[in-house]
């Protein structure tokens, strides 16, 4: 009996630390999806370049993935404001975002994957720091660091967030972006620009999100797809729009996804997501915390 | 045109084009010819949902494979025909189209085009953790080299494959010309507004997922026996989903002729470039043609023709 108590508190702290780690995967998409509006199922992709743009500077300077995640979200940033200019002018001035921008950004999904496909091959990348491999132990639950340290991480990412959004007066714009654009446009704030800057904000995350996932796992360019699934699952499950929402979402879906590996094996876990996925919305569309 | 007279038209094209296949005598322009008119039909089947009424799919993947293991797995059961099994690979798709679209068709457009990603992904690990079917060291499925009438067995498949475009072609076009073409553009244009005159949007679209989910899963059915070892990520290739995207956005979503036109033009175009060049670059070029012409030319390769033939008249 004891040891399958063992097996069970350690499957939950896995899935809680795993979780931590789908927050950061997440946290972007809930701010486009959940609060714009605007269905970018390229996430994953700025997330595997994330990841590719961590291992480079690890590989070749050594520095450490997340330090470098950290300098690199203002690019990051630029280059999602650059995507929403693109995708505002082509096709949500157009009244055209649900089949073209749709497949628009399916297509961005496939050609960067293919791109680092064509640079990099479909070999497995991995990055060294202190934190990869070591442990820690308090009683019988196991703490890897790997997984620890991107977990705080992910977490203080969603504070900042947070803190953003409900404090400043451009977070609270974005929040309201979505609600009425007429009044944002009374209180002097173009809602294209709140736009772009919340997209922009969204991908930015992924730079962080993509040096997390390297840390974790080894990566390929065609992991990302794995996500896809999760990213709108726990979006959808933690309720759109809606942060905290996001974060308890990840952590059901990391349990959950632990459990699943621990008891079934792992090549069953990305079912999991999907399973998830279509429970919420045959049963509650609207999500946990959904507005 | 009536539907019985193109019907009639579009048979002869096929056989024009099979008989004018076998003059080459060469049996690559077969493996070649075959994965165009695989195309065509994906296309096709893609646009009856996509383009008609403006719900995407991106697991076209998903239900190709589903017809294509419903063979491996009835192959294993019990030898049957390949007409068969293609019926069988469409009434699996399509059954499996019509659940999806139950569960996620009443709620926002976007959940369905995110549940039918996710699909994709799921259906792969239960075909990886499934040993009957192969699992993830895939099947190996032996194909005869000759069947009586017609010769050697891939100009069969070529066959087959090319009713399965003169029946999708003739089932895309009829749809256009019907009611239920009618009601389901209106769904395309304003879903609320149809739903307030009456329309029954609901069950519209569930026919168009059906149909659509079938098409694709009977384009499935004989690949095993076309490529003769199937693994996973050879049938829930994203190659498969991009492509009967790109297809018929390029060649023009709201008549049956784009996806034809985009069909042939990039199926060949990258049967050119796979041997030419590499099939990581063919791939490269669809994502970016996809993304270019979704930008520049909404309408399409028939959008840009039909603007220009307008701009003519006056």
């Amino acid at each position: 009996m004891g040891l399958s108590f063992d097996l069970l508190i350690n499957a939950v702290v896995a899935g809680i630390l795993l979780g931590g780690f789908y927050t950061a995967v997440t946290i972007g998409v809930s701010i486009s999806f959940g609060i714009l509006d605007i269905v970018n199922i390229a996430h994953p992709a700025f997330i595997i370049l994330g990841s590719y743009i961590a291992y480079i500077v690890n590989q070749t300077f050594g520095i450490d993935p997340i330090l470098t995640s950290i300098v690199m979200m203002p690019v990051f940033y630029l280059l999602g404001a650059g995507v929403y200019q693109i995708y505002y002018e082509a096709f949500e001035k157009r009244g055209q975002e649900s089949l073209r921008g749709l497949s628009f950004f399916f297509g961005l999904l496939f050609v960067t994957e293919v791109i680092l496909i064509l640079v990099f091959g479909v070999d497995y990348r991995y990055v060294e720091a202190w934190y990869i491999g070591p442990s820690w132990h308090l009683g019988v639950i196991d703490l890897p660091l790997r997984m620890l340290v991107p977990c705080l991480v992910a977490l203080a990412l969603f504070g900042a967030l947070q803190l953003f959004l409900s404090q400043t007066f451009i977070g609270r714009a974005i929040s309201a972006v979505a609600q009425d654009q007429l009044a944002l446009r009374l209180m002097a704030a173009s809602p294209t620009r709140i736009k772009r800057i919340a997209f922009g904000i969204s991908i930015a995350t992924t730079a962080v999100a993509g040096a997390l996932l390297i840390i974790i796992q080894p990566v390929e360019p065609s992991v990302g797809r794995e996500y896809i699934g999760r990213v709108f699952a726990i979006c959808v499950l933690g309720g759109l729009g809606s942060l905290p929402g996001t974060v308890i979402g990840a952590m059901l879906l990391g349990i959950v996804e632990s459990f699943t590996s621990t008891f079934y094996g792992p090549s069953w876990a990305p079912a999991v997501a999907f399973g998830v996925l279509l429970l919420t919305l045959a049963f509650r569309p609207a999500g946990l915390l959904g507005r | 045109m009536q539907n019985g007279m193109f019907l009639l038209v579009s048979a002869v094209v096929a056989v024009a084009v099979f008989f004018g296949a076998r003059l080459v005598n060469n049996d690559y322009v077969f493996f070649a010819g075959y994965t165009v008119l695989q195309f065509i039909v994906l296309a096709t089947a893609w646009n009856i949902l996509g383009g008609y009424t403006g719900y995407v799919n991106f697991g076209s993947a998903a239900f190709f494979a589903m017809g294509a293991y419903a063979t491996v797995f009835f192959h294993k059961l019990h030898p049957l025909p390949i007409p068969v099994l293609i019926l069988i690979g469409g009434v699996v798709s399509g059954v499996v189209g019509l659940g999806m679209g139950y569960l996620t068709l009443r709620l926002r457009g976007a959940f369905f085009a995110i549940a039918t990603l996710a699909l994709a992904v799921v259906l792969a690990t239960f075909v990886v953790n499934w040993d009957y079917v192969g699992g993830s060291r895939g099947a190996y499925i032996i194909r005869p080299n000759e069947i009586a009438p017609i010769g050697p067995y891939i100009q069969y498949l070529f066959l087959l494959m090319l009713s399965l475009v003169v029946l999708a072609l003739a089932c895309a076009r009829g749809i256009e010309r019907s009611q239920l073409g009618y009601g389901f553009a209106t769904i395309r244009d304003d879903e609320l507004a149809a739903e307030a005159s009456g329309v029954p949007t609901l069950r519209l679209k569930l026919v168009a997922t059906t149909l659509s989910g079938a098409l694709m899963g009977m384009a499935g059915a004989p690949f095993p026996y076309y490529i003769g070892y199937l693994q996973p990520s050879s049938a829930f290739g994203l190659e498969y989903a991009v492509n009967s995207i790109a297809m018929p956005m390029i060649g023009g979503t709201t008549s049956w002729v784009g996806p034809l036109i985009g069909a042939v033009l990039l199926g060949s175009l990258q049967q050119i470039a796979t041997v030419t060049i590499s099939s990581a670059v063919n791939l490269l070029i669809v994502g970016l043609l996809l993304v270019g012409f979704v930008i520049i030319a909404p309408n399409g390769i028939v959008g840009l023709v039909q603007d220009r033939l307008r701009r003519r008249e006056k």
